[in-house]
């Protein structure tokens, strides 16, 4: 029931607050975007038809980083 | 998936359950997410981390599982009465005291799966002449896509049968409850997204219960456990937030104050436990033209008065309380299976029954 799916807005309808969200497998399907601020490029995260988060590149990316070093301080 | 937010590295999956083994540790956590249970199915890091020390079990995390069967009752009542009934997939199987959405279905009454809320509003909009309920169940994770589909003057044809719970209040009662000992909590991640960190403070300040937020890769899990690890190690209990690429503290502050305009809480029961103080969600006054049991109260009425009894045999609420696995339950595999479910948990995919079934039974 709480899965969620990440997908990056292609497409943004603003009137209706609906975007086009590419699932990155060849699937793009329409979402309610009304619970986010968005832009066209932004990745959310898609529930029951709704984007319920932005989700931050920047940390995804530094994320494995992060546990790297939070394992290492563990050690001392 | 999109790649950037899959997070792969099997080096360090190694180094932490190295920790984690070095840690020597006998400790027993609880997760509230059929998410979580399913990683943690999957890709065998349930009898991995036993092998570490730690035992991790599913409390009353899956919204279907949790629904009682007055308000599967309420929707087969409304069917009946010639509603059309709107429900996500994952209800329609759950058995109430007898019957199933399915099974009315099959007898020829309108029941229809939706994906989401906004296509239980497309089929009201499409049948002008015809009542169209919507079951709301979910956590805090979808009670925020009922609330903005009410804001956005859905017809009033449209109503909802709310049944929306929340999990702070769900994880309080379980610690007062006292039945099940635990040493950690991991908590679910997309319901965090909508709520925070912040609301599970109370328990570790109160409980003294170390908690962590995480997300779903196998990666998150271990890396969750690992955490309540060292919390232990060093006497803390915190909520930590290992989910941080999407779980903000403050959450999702727009679809918070959705909930906040949209519905307050209310005391309800949850399916193997008794009535949770504050648990519920139910829609305001200002939404009540959109309440199925107001708006159908009369239909309603029989239903609110009866007492409701658990399928013969079934154990679903000693596991949703986390006392039981699956295999303590002489009908799982057995009279109980995904084609031929007894009990809820063996309904749902995110019921921890089904996932056992579907990853080492079949």
């Amino acid at each position: 029931m709480c899965l969620a799916i990440p997908g990056k807005i292609v497409e943004i309808d603003t009137k209706n607050q609906h975007a086009t969200i590419d699932y990155g497998d060849g699937t793009k399907r329409k979402a309610n975007v009304s619970l986010v601020d968005v832009k066209k490029g932004d990745f959310v995260l898609v529930h029951a038809g709704f984007a319920i988060e932005v989700l931050d590149k920047k940390e995804a990316m530094k994320t494995l980083d992060l546990f790297r070093e939070m394992l290492s301080l563990g050690e001392e | 998936m999109i790649r950037v937010f899959s997070l792969k590295d099997k080096k360090l999956v190694n180094d932490i359950v190295l920790k984690i083994k070095e840690a020597n540790v006998k400790l027993k956590f609880m997760h509230v997410c059929g998410t979580h249970q399913d990683t943690l199915v999957k890709h065998g890091l349930d009898s991995l981390l036993k092998k570490c020390g730690i035992e991790i079990g599913q409390g009353p995390g899956c919204p279907v599982c949790v629904t009682t069967p007055k308000e599967i009752e309420e929707m087969l009542v409304l069917a009946r009465s010639g509603k059309i009934v709107t429900s996500f997939g994952d209800m329609m199987n759950v058995p109430g005291e007898r019957f199933s959405l399915r099974s009315i279905k099959e007898d020829g009454h309108d029941v229809r799966m939706v994906y989401g809320i906004e296509d239980a509003v497309k089929i009201a909009e499409e049948n002008p002449g015809e009542d169209v309920v919507f079951m709301a169940v979910g956590f805090e994770t979808t009670a925020p896509t009922t609330g903005s589909v009410l804001y956005s003057n859905p017809p009033n044809n449209f109503s909802i049968l709310c049944c929306h719970r929340t999990i702070p209040q769900a994880l309080k009662a379980i610690i007062e409850m006292g039945e099940v000992k635990f040493d950690g909590l991991i908590e679910p991640g997309h319901v965090s997204t909508i709520i925070g960190t912040k609301p599970y403070e109370y328990l570790s300040k109160n409980y003294k219960i170390p908690q962590v937020v995480a997300g779903f890769e196998p990666i998150d899990i271990l890396m969750g456990c690992w955490m309540l690890v060292e919390q232990i190690k060093n006497n803390k209990a915190l909520v930590q937030n290992e989910y941080k690429r999407v779980v903000h503290p403050d959450g999702n502050i727009k679809a918070k104050e959705i909930l906040k305009d949209v519905f307050e809480p209310c005391d309800i029961k949850w399916r193997g436990f008794p009535v949770i103080k504050d648990s519920g969600l139910k829609l305001k006054n200002k939404f009540q033209d959109f309440d199925a049991r107001k708006k159908f109260e009369y239909i309603l009425a029989d239903v609110q008065n009866k007492k409701f009894s658990e399928p013969e045999g079934c154990r679903c609420g000693e596991l949703l309380r986390g006392l039981l696995t699956p295999f303590d339950c002489p009908l799982f595999g057995q009279a109980c299976t995904p084609e031929t479910p007894v009990g809820p948990c063996m309904v749902s995919v995110e019921g921890s029954c089904n996932i056992e079934y579907r990853y080492k039974e079949k």
